[in-house]
């Protein structure tokens, strides 16, 4: 509890120079305390952690997967992009 | 269905019937982290594409505000912790103020929330027809200081030379905005209902040391919404801050 009041400080102090490393960084040291503390997950028998590293583990293959997709292929026949670009203007994705 | 006092007659023992609410809670919310998940993905790929337009998006969003309601949740997220701790003490009276002390702590972000959502409305930055990024800095009211005034519109002519569709690509950055944020607040009312009932148990004694289950369940819920938003913030509101 006393370390989440430190971690709220901490993120005040940082605003206006804070790089999305360091806030995703703060929001997860908040987010794990919260759980571990709050939650009781650190009292909770074996099989309630198990659930929350699954969600954890599930939730990473989702964004990472998806992502590896996102970053590595070209996206101009993708429909419903090209609406929102003017004709001609290079889409972001394309590599 | 036969039960005796707090005990449902297919749990052997209390213990037992506790546990399998508070592992069927975390499932629940599993499927929540999933669900969210799904809109983080979204926001992520359209950040990465767009990063201009997310920017000045961003920075049109009031910090003072949404620190604010960060304090204000995590402070309410303490209470509730402390709730779930008088009932498994026993301390019922204690059990009651902090139900109530959340409650009123939920009920202040959703009202700091909707003048947030008011603000958008007046600046023209809800996505749709009347969407412009240039409708706040061109129409200052009396409240507004002009040196920041002008500093805005100097930011959004610099961000209409990087990106001339900017007016489309924030859309998508003001559609996510009010998707996930309205998407947590509906949580937050969910939340609020569901402590009217606790309080209304707690009035009545109902939750003891040796049953608390729903003041723990519920507490699982609301520190769960309490980590969406620990998200939420820094990713809507500190996109691009440094300047």
């Amino acid at each position: 509890m006393l370390g989440t009041y430190v971690t709220v400080r901490a993120a005040f102090v940082d605003l206006g120079k804070m790089n999305i490393v360091l806030a995703l960084g703060i929001a997860t040291i908040k987010a794990t305390l919260v759980v571990l503390y709050f939650m009781h997950a650190r009292y909770s028998p074996k099989r309630t952690q198990l659930v929350i590293v699954c969600s954890v583990f599930w939730l990473a293959i989702m964004l990472a997967l998806t992502l590896t997709d996102y970053t590595t292929r070209s996206h101009e026949t993708q429909p419903g992009v090209s609406h929102l670009a003017r004709p001609g203007a290079s889409h972001p994705f394309r590599v | 269905m036969h039960r005796t006092g707090d005990l449902y007659g297919h749990f052997q023992t209390l213990e037992q019937q506790k546990e399998t609410a508070t592992l069927g809670m975390w499932i629940f919310l599993v499927t929540e982290v999933l669900f969210f998940g799904g809109l983080f993905l979204a926001y992520t790929i359209n950040r990465s594409a767009f990063s201009t337009a997310f920017g000045i998006g961003s920075n049109t969003l009031d910090i003072t505000l949404g620190a604010g309601n960060t304090v204000v949740l995590i402070m309410s997220s303490l209470t509730m912790a402390m709730a779930v701790w008088s009932a498994q003490v026993g301390k019922k009276k204690w059990v009651s103020i902090f139900l109530i002390a959340t409650l009123v702590l939920g009920t202040v972000f959703l009202g700091v929330k909707a003048v947030e959502y008011k603000q958008k409305y007046d600046h023209h930055l809800i996505p749709g027809s009347g969407f412009d990024m240039r409708y706040r800095s061109a129409h200052p009211t009396a409240a507004d200081d002009p040196k920041e005034m002008a500093l805005e519109k100097e930011e959004v002519e610099k961000a209409f030379e990087k990106d001339p569709d900017i007016n489309a690509h924030s859309q998508l950055y003001f559609s996510l905005y009010f998707g996930m944020t309205g998407l947590h607040a509906l949580h937050m009312i969910i939340g609020a209902g569901l402590l009217v009932w606790l309080i209304k148990g707690s009035f009545a004694g109902r939750f003891t040391p040796q049953y608390n289950t729903p003041v723990e369940v519920v507490g699982l819920y609301w520190h769960f919404v309490d980590i969406v938003w620990i998200y939420l913030f820094p990713l809507l509101y500190l996109i691009d801050r440094h300047r």
